[in-house]
């Protein structure tokens, strides 16, 4: 095999009329076998940039190349290298599974004796065999987006694009197209492409994730070396007696970087990892503090776009938070990672 | 009683406003009775020429009295289309738990639906005018007619309320507007009874509508006929699609 | 189940590009499929007209009654009137299904397959062929039943359903056309009225030399809908009128090559494939 990246793109832009740039001069690689995650709020450019790759949309300037194929002047060898899950399941609730496979086996050239043999095969292993005769129409979210995935490998792509694979899906659904992914990618070789708003999905499958926002890319990374970037682990504690919120941060300041609450609570960073937990908690106990609450935050991806972009993540696209003073991290109750 | 005003005041308005701010709703109601005049009175002129077609005020006026009833008609219909979409939406729900006399909610649509028919009725009349209607009937006879149409749009409200709080979809607007058109599809539309022959004589002698049309027509050529049968049988409509609407109403509610 | 990856650039497994046939009976297929499943929709279209034809059938009966008026039995004259109307209808239902490929995203699903535009408009249409047959079909056995005579004998009311046929893919085209210039079926169900206009301000239920209203009867000159009417009339109450015959399919014929040759243009850039 060659050492061609599979997805190669060079200052990538898309204007639409009398709007802002939805991509903002992209450049991005993706290595063959590669699950690439592409992770931002709504509205920061990833559908657009897919719908660039997929070629269903032109790029106003840049390059982009898609299996060693030029996606402007050789769109067909792009679109004959990748299959695409995008946003919408675009699927036809009139038609039944099997319809849909073979279908698409029609247009995509499979030969006539191959298709029926092929559909089966596809319908098994996206666990749709049962369900195969039944309109769409009447197929739950995980079903319909196994079908979407099926109909995307219906010609061996050695590329997939998936466009928020697993938005709306149960925990359960979500977790068996993660495997899914996953096995494409390790098993077969498969690039795969994948754009999400869930940090979860990014962090488990990605092997390499791309943070955009407002159309440009602001990080780019294995997800570990993104949240070793940003620093290391702190701990979030609450005395019980908010009154000794002052002796709790003379106690904790030797230990790294301090940040208050008003509400009587302290974050304290920690340089030399997880492993100082235990030395925070004796001295606590030495010092016969008595807790309410005390909480390890790992950094997370969020907390990468927080410092990249000045806004978290989750809840971004709908109203923006503002960036605190210095970069540093926010503790937060709900997010123990 | 105060309640029960300030209800109908409160639908009554929005009907009307979001019929006057949404041209998309606005226009149709307008345009299709025009169309309608147009076309019968305009291409079907010709019809008048049959031997045996005695109308003094000329075909115009012929066809200008169906035009009129049935802008009445079809604009109590809409309300249903209204309706329905207010349950489809949720607004209904809304409008039951915030109103205190919930009849007034059927009494504000229908006169909504009674202010929008206003505007088409007045287009419709005026169209026919400029083109050239004869009006032979006094200023009784005249405002005769126009009850026949208050009425006749007050039935169609009452009768496309009821539907739409039975069914309480979107889905029902079929079921509400067909029965209305093949209703007056049924009565002497394009000639006089005496000129109908085979079935359709047979039914529209039996159809309430034929009554109303001939009524309005008798009315605007100055020769009034049929003008008690015609009132008296909207009258019984009405009171009848005012049980249906009330039951509808307790059907919406039951549902929740 | 392996894939195999080739070596580069990058290439998926896959036979030749199937030919422009195979792709269109595949779209066709699946507007067949849809079209016999959803039975909802293709009843109202058909009733509708037949009601109509009941009614204004006897309704204006006495129409055949004017002077010079060419038949005195006015079904036969109004007969024509549910083809064109079953062929608006088909209009619709054709460019909504279209329209709904559109909104739902699935002709991106398609624009990522080798399908060529023309394959997929004029397969589309197979959904219509269907309509148009059966309408066709049901409408001529109503005309027969309820007294309509054929002029033109047996052959005509063949060429009938013929000329219908044609008559519900130009309509089936334009309403395509509609979908993919504007994309919603709310759009193209709009235009509806539009056509009802069209059917009404022609020769639909009187001759054009009978109408009385000059202006009226300009416009029923210059309106194509009153050839399409003429056409199918003259089969039933003429017997074989060329010129007739020639205007009408005409008129057909061009709708359909004009709104295909739209369609082809606007599909280009709705499909905006590389």
């Amino acid at each position: 095999m060659s050492g061609n990246p599979a997805i190669e793109v060079e200052k990538l832009v898309r204007e639409f009329r009398k709007g802002p740039r939805a991509v903002d001069g992209i450049d991005l690689t993706v290595s063959p076998g590669e699950i690439y995650g592409f992770l931002g709020p709504n509205g920061a450019g990833k559908s657009t940039t897919v719908l660039m790759l997929t070629t269903l949309l032109p790029p106003t300037s840049g390059r982009a190349s898609v299996g060693g194929f030029d996606v402007v002047r050789q769109g067909a060898e792009v679109r004959a290298s990748i299959g695409a899950a995008l946003q919408e399941a675009a699927l036809d609730a009139i038609l039944t599974g099997r319809e849909h496979l073979m279908l698409q086996t029609t247009l995509q050239g499979i030969p006539k004796a191959e298709r029926g043999r092929q559909t089966d095969a596809l319908l098994e292993r996206v666990g749709l065999t049962e369900a195969a005769d039944r309109r769409v129409g009447g197929y739950s979210g995980g079903m319909k987006r196994r079908l979407d995935l099926a109909l995307a490998l219906v010609h061996r792509p050695p590329i997939l694009f998936l466009d928020e694979p697993t938005t709306g899906l149960d925990p359960q659904s979500r977790s068996a197209l993660w495997e899914e992914v996953a096995r494409l990618a390790h098993d077969e070789g498969i690039t795969v492409f994948l754009t999400t708003q869930y940090l979860e999905e990014a962090d488990a499958l990605a092997d390499r994730v791309g943070i955009i926002d407002r159309g440009r890319i602001v990080a780019e990374g294995t997800p570990a070396e993104l949240k070793a970037e940003i620093g290391s682990p702190s701990v979030e504690v609450t005395p019980v007696d908010l009154d000794a919120s002052d002796r709790l941060a003379q106690l904790l300041d030797r230990f790294g970087e301090l940040r208050r609450n008003g509400r009587g609570n302290v974050t304290v960073q920690l340089p030399g990892g997880e492993a100082q937990l235990a030395e925070v908690v004796r001295a606590l106990d030495q010092a016969g503090l008595h807790v309410e609450l005390l909480q390890l935050h790992q950094p997370s991806l969020d907390d990468v776009f927080l410092a990249k972009t000045g806004h978290k993540l989750e809840g971004a696209g709908e109203g923006e938070a503002e960036a605190p003073a210095g970069g540093g991290r926010r503790g937060r109750r709900r997010r123990g990672r | 009683m105060r309640g029960f005003l300030n209800v109908v005041h409160g639908v009554a308005w929005r009907s009307i406003h979001n019929t006057l701010v949404n041209p998309a709703v606005l226009v149709p109601s307008l345009i299709f009775p025009l169309f309608f005049l147009i076309a019968f009175a305009g291409g079907l002129s010709r019809i008048s020429d049959v031997p045996d077609f005695h109308y003094a005020a000329g075909y115009t006026s012929f066809q200008f009295v169906f035009v009129f009833l049935q802008s009445a008609a079809f604009g109590g219909v809409f309300t249903g289309f209204a309706i329905a979409r207010d349950f489809d939406s949720g607004f209904a729900r809304r409008l039951m738990l915030s109103a205190p006399r919930r009849s007034g909610i059927i009494a504000g649509y229908a006169v909504g639906a009674l202010l929008r028919w206003a505007i088409t009725g007045t287009v419709v009349t005026i169209a026919a005018l400029i083109a050239g209607m004869n009006v032979y009937g006094s200023g009784i006879d005249l405002f005769g007619l126009l009850g026949l149409g208050v009425m006749m749009n007050l039935v169609a409200a009452l009768w496309a309320c009821a539907i739409a709080m039975f069914l309480r979809t979107e889905q029902a607007g079929a079921l509400i507007q067909m029965p209305v058109f093949v209703l007056l599809f049924l009565a002497p539309v394009y000639v006089p009874l005496s000129l109908l022959t085979g079935w359709i004589h047979d039914v529209a002698n039996l159809n309430p509508v034929t009554a109303v049309l001939e009524a309005g027509r008798g009315l605007l050529a100055g020769s009034p006929v049929k003008v008690g049968i015609a009132f008296a049988g909207l009258a019984g409509a009405v009171l009848l699609m005012a049980v249906f609407s009330r039951r509808g109403l307790a059907s919406a509610e039951r549902a929740g | 189940m392996a894939v195999d990856v080739a070596l580069g650039p990058i290439a998926a497994q896959r036979s030749t590009a199937p030919g422009v046939v195979e792709q269109t009976l595949a779209v066709a297929h699946r507007a067949v499929i849809r079209t016999l499943r959803q039975r909802a929709l293709l009843i109202f279209p058909m009733i509708f007209p037949l009601i109509l034809f009941a009614i204004n059938g006897s309704a204006l009966s006495a129409a055949t009654h004017i002077p010079r008026f060419p038949t005195s039995n006015y079904r036969d004259f109004l007969i024509a009137m549910p083809f064109i109307q079953g062929a608006m209808f088909v209009s619709i239902s054709a460019g909504v299904d279209l329209a709904r490929d559109i909104e739902s995203g699935f002709m991106n699903r398609l624009a990522l397959t080798p399908l060529r535009s023309e394959a997929m408009l004029v397969g589309q249409l197979g959904g219509a062929l269907v309509i148009g047959v059966i309408q066709a079909i049901v409408y001529l056995l109503v005309g027969v039943a309820t007294g309509v005579t054929f002029a033109s004998g047996v052959g005509g009311a063949i060429l009938v359903i013929g000329i219908s046929i044609l008559i519900a893919f130009a309509f089936a085209s334009l309403g395509e056309l509609l979908a993919l210039r504007f994309g919603t079926g709310e759009a193209v169900q709009s235009i509806f009225p539009l056509l009802f206009v069209t059917l009404f301000l022609s020769s639909s239920s009187l001759p054009r030399n009978l109408i009385k209203a000059d202006w009226f009867r300009e416009v029923a000159t210059y309106n194509p809908v009153s050839y399409l009417l003429e056409s199918l009339r003259s089969l039933v109450i003429t017997g074989w009128n060329a010129q007739a015959l020639e205007l009408g399919i005409g008129f057909a014929v061009a709708l359909l090559v004009i709104t295909v040759a739209l369609s082809q243009r606007v599909m280009k850039s709705r499909l905006a494939r590389l």
